[in-house]
């Protein structure tokens, strides 16, 4: 954890992890009985779904429009109700694992007849998350992003992708060139990758090792040279950003045939030491901290993602996403804990927010509910999400969280008015 | 479920800086010593008894209105220690213990309390103490009259008081240098002009104060008071006499940038310093009062939020 310095006149200043030969791995994790699969649609009961049914390596278990592809081989253990860190109502499938995998043809079968169908139907939980607007062709996207650079602090694994499995990118590229049509791909690495980023059929631009130069926004406003809009999103301007990782999954599910499951985690250890690790979608934080040495014990905290941007999550049964970038272990003694202070108005959030926001201001109207104000007065809208403004909170106030309950209230209250008229 | 372990769940980030209100606070104090240990050596234990019983009535003070408004007890923020230093800080050695008591209500409870506590004052709670003690008892608060009693090797006078009374030839036997290093009387911690200096460097650098403030304050007094010095030197004293004397420096370094009272951007910081300076020279200059700045930072206060208004457009405003 970087701790403010003595000289206080500056502003910290963040740079990125860049990955060197003192990080180990990937070293391979098995799940060690059950996985468990998230998938995001609230629990229903079904037939296909259900307690004792076979499952194969590559199959899509659904319910409703919402799908998970299975990484595993084995019978479904239970199907429970799970609610995701963003209180989004989905559903968990607990697979007990078989000793001996086959694989599921059906995903082959599908890129025969319409590889633009295949790769929305089995690719949306792809380890890296491939953005499934990819292949929305009413989206009119011109431009495909390829972040190799990381977008929070502490996290390598975008690096580890794009330097170990520069072909799986590269034909990962081609494919995505070929079923969608869009020519202009840019691939944004930091400085140390250059020469693998300028290798895989991209025009190649460094991103600064500077937090938050990574984040999605400062990628349009730096490299793409457009600024988002307040409430629009980069899609909106005909740019995809998406992983080093997604696009390799695109590669390695067209080359080789069958979904990827395959997930490149960075490990963070309660002392600060990282590896890498590399575990099918689905497997239990419990098997990764064993394979990784990692002892946990009540009033730690487990972060997925990074620390700037990450989640906490609950449990060690939790299970890797096709999103989870890292998962950092942090002991009891590191953590500070927010406070219920007032804000002073000491200015040093106003002062870091790469954005400009005058977030003194803004979390005054957030703390009192008053969102649609902190919109239209105080820019809630423009934020990019990087926490720093929590990061340095003299009264310890949970700013990033405000914003984020604003900005989730908003959007909730926008729905309901539509659905009202 | 039972027998699982139990983790900590909060909302990113899951770093700190490790900065907070009560390092702030103990840092302030810090950076008072050497202005505050200097007037206990030049008022001896008058000023220790003035000092420490300020600190404990302000803490008390929160403590009371902690309990009447059932809220959580906030002394240890550190918050209230610092008021009732400044206070003290402000005041003569031979303030009476019944006037600290006052002076000490005023700041916490009608300065800073009523508002809901740290951060939704509006004004500087010392600032409103001092100024409402001034207006009520401005005998006590007179210098001239408090250390009647006192003989230094120094001349027994309020640099200001001399200059209203007498004008600028009478306060000719002050130097710079003698100001500087606390030759003059006046508040127990605001006469010692390098400890102050010392103090407001100390908390620039560590960030705890906004350097743009203070030093645009400092601008502030310095050019209107050598505009009215060029415009007329016979009737009006110099840049350098109104820095060092009064509550210029303790004020710059330790009043007027009071995180709530404030601004925090950049262009307001210095409009605010700029005004206050600029208010402090025309109140003492043409204004019917000897030190103009309690009160000009009282009207800057007030400005305060109007001027923060004007900011830098933000990243992806829709205009």
């Amino acid at each position: 954890m970087i701790k403010r310095s003595f000289v206080g006149l500056t502003t910290p200043s963040f740079e990125y992890s860049v990955k060197d030969s003192s990080i180990s791995g990937p070293q391979k994790v098995a799940p060690s009985k059950t996985v468990r699969l998230i998938i995001e649609s609230p629990f229903s009961r079904s037939v296909a779904l259900k307690a004792g049914n076979e499952v194969k390596t590559g199959q899509r278990l659904c319910i409703g429009n919402a799908c998970a592809v299975s990484g595993v081989t084995g019978k479904i253990a239970s199907v429970e109700r799970y609610v995701n860190q963003a209180g989004k109502a989905c559903t968990a499938v607990v697979i007990e694992v078989a000793a001996s995998e086959q694989i599921d043809d059906a995903f082959a079968n599908a890129c025969r007849s319409n590889p633009r169908k295949a790769a929305q139907e089995f690719l949306a939980n792809a380890p890296g998350n491939p953005p499934m607007s990819l292949f929305d062709e009413g989206k009119g996207l011109d431009t495909v992003v390829i972040c190799g650079a990381d977008s929070d602090l502490d996290i390598v694994t975008q690096q580890q992708v794009l330097e170990q499995s520069t072909d799986a990118v590269q034909k990962g590229i081609a494919a995505i060139k070929k079923i969608t049509g869009i020519s202009n791909i840019v691939a944004v690495a930091p400085q140390s990758l250059m020469q693998k980023a300028g290798s895989i059929g991209a025009s190649a631009k460094v991103v600064s090792n500077a937090y938050p130069a990574a984040n999605p926004y400062w990628i349009m406003k730096d490299i793409i040279g457009k600024v988002v809009p307040a409430g629009k999103s980069w899609e909106d301007l005909g740019v995809c950003i998406m992983s080093a990782e997604a696009a390799a999954s695109i590669g390695r599910a067209f080359d080789e045939g069958k979904a990827p499951a395959e997930k490149i985690i960075t490990v963070v250890k309660k002392n600060g030491g990282k590896l890498l690790v590399s575990a099918r979608i689905g497997t239990l934080f419990s098997d990764v901290f064993a394979a990784a040495g990692i002892s946990v014990s009540g009033g730690d905290r487990i972060i997925v993602g990074g620390p700037m941007t990450g989640y906490a999550a609950y449990a060690e049964d939790q299970a890797v996403e096709a999103g989870t970038d890292a998962i950092m272990v942090q002991g009891a003694s590191d953590i500070t804990p927010v406070s219920d202070y007032p804000c002073i108005n000491c200015g040093e959030c106003a002062r870091i927010c790469p954005a400009k926001i005058q977030v003194n201001m803004l979390v005054r109207f957030c703390e009192a509910a008053k969102y649609q104000d902190a919109a239209d007065l105080y820019d809630l809208h423009c934020c990019i999400e990087c926490g720093l403004c929590s990061y340095v909170c003299v009264s310890r106030m949970p700013i990033f969280q405000y914003i984020k309950l604003a900005k989730h209230e908003l959007a909730r209250m926008n729905t309901a008015e539509a659905t009202n008229d | 479920m039972t027998n699982q372990k139990k983790f900590i769940v909060s909302h990113a980030p899951f770093w700190h800086d490790g900065s907070c209100i009560s390092a702030r606070s103990y840092h302030t104090m810090l950076a008072a010593l050497p202005a505050l240990l200097f007037g206990i050596f030049q008022y001896g234990m008058p000023a220790v008894g003035v000092v420490t019983f300020s600190i404990g009535c302000a803490m008390l003070w929160e403590v009371i209105l902690n309990f009447a408004m059932k809220r959580s007890v906030s002394i240890g923020d550190g918050n209230a220690a610092v008021i009732g230093l400044l206070l003290a800080m402000l005041l003569p050695a031979t303030a009476p213990w019944w006037f600290v008591v006052v002076g000490t209500f005023l700041a916490i409870v009608v300065g800073k309390m009523i508002y809901g506590g740290i951060g939704g004052n509006s004004f500087n709670p010392v600032v409103v103490a001092v100024a409402i003690l001034g207006i009520s008892w401005s005998n006590i608060l007179d210098f001239n009259e408090a250390y009647i009693n006192y003989d230094f090797s120094f001349a027994m006078l309020y640099p200001l008081a001399t200059l209203k009374a007498y004008g600028v030839s009478a306060v000719s036997g002050f130097n710079a240098g003698d100001l500087l290093m606390g030759k003059q009387i006046g508040g127990i911690g605001a006469t010692f002009g390098l400890g102050l200096i010392i103090g407001g460097i100390y908390l620039i650098i560590r960030g705890i104060i906004r350097w743009e403030i203070a030093v645009s304050f400092l601008v502030g007094v310095f050019v209107t008071a050598m505009l009215f010095n060029m415009a007329d030197s016979s009737k009006y004293a110099g840049a350098g006499f109104h820095l060092l004397t009064g509550y210029t420096l303790i004020g710059a370094f330790f009043l007027a940038s009071e995180d709530s009272s404030s601004p925090v951007n950049f262009v307001p910081m210095i409009l605010y310093g700029l005004f206050a300076g600029l208010m402090t020279v025309l109140i003492r200059n043409i204004g019917a009062y000897i030190d103009g700045v309690i009160y000009a930072l009282l009207v800057a206060n007030l400005l305060s939020p109007v001027l923060d208004k004007i900011r830098p457009k933000v990243i992806g405003k829709v205009a």
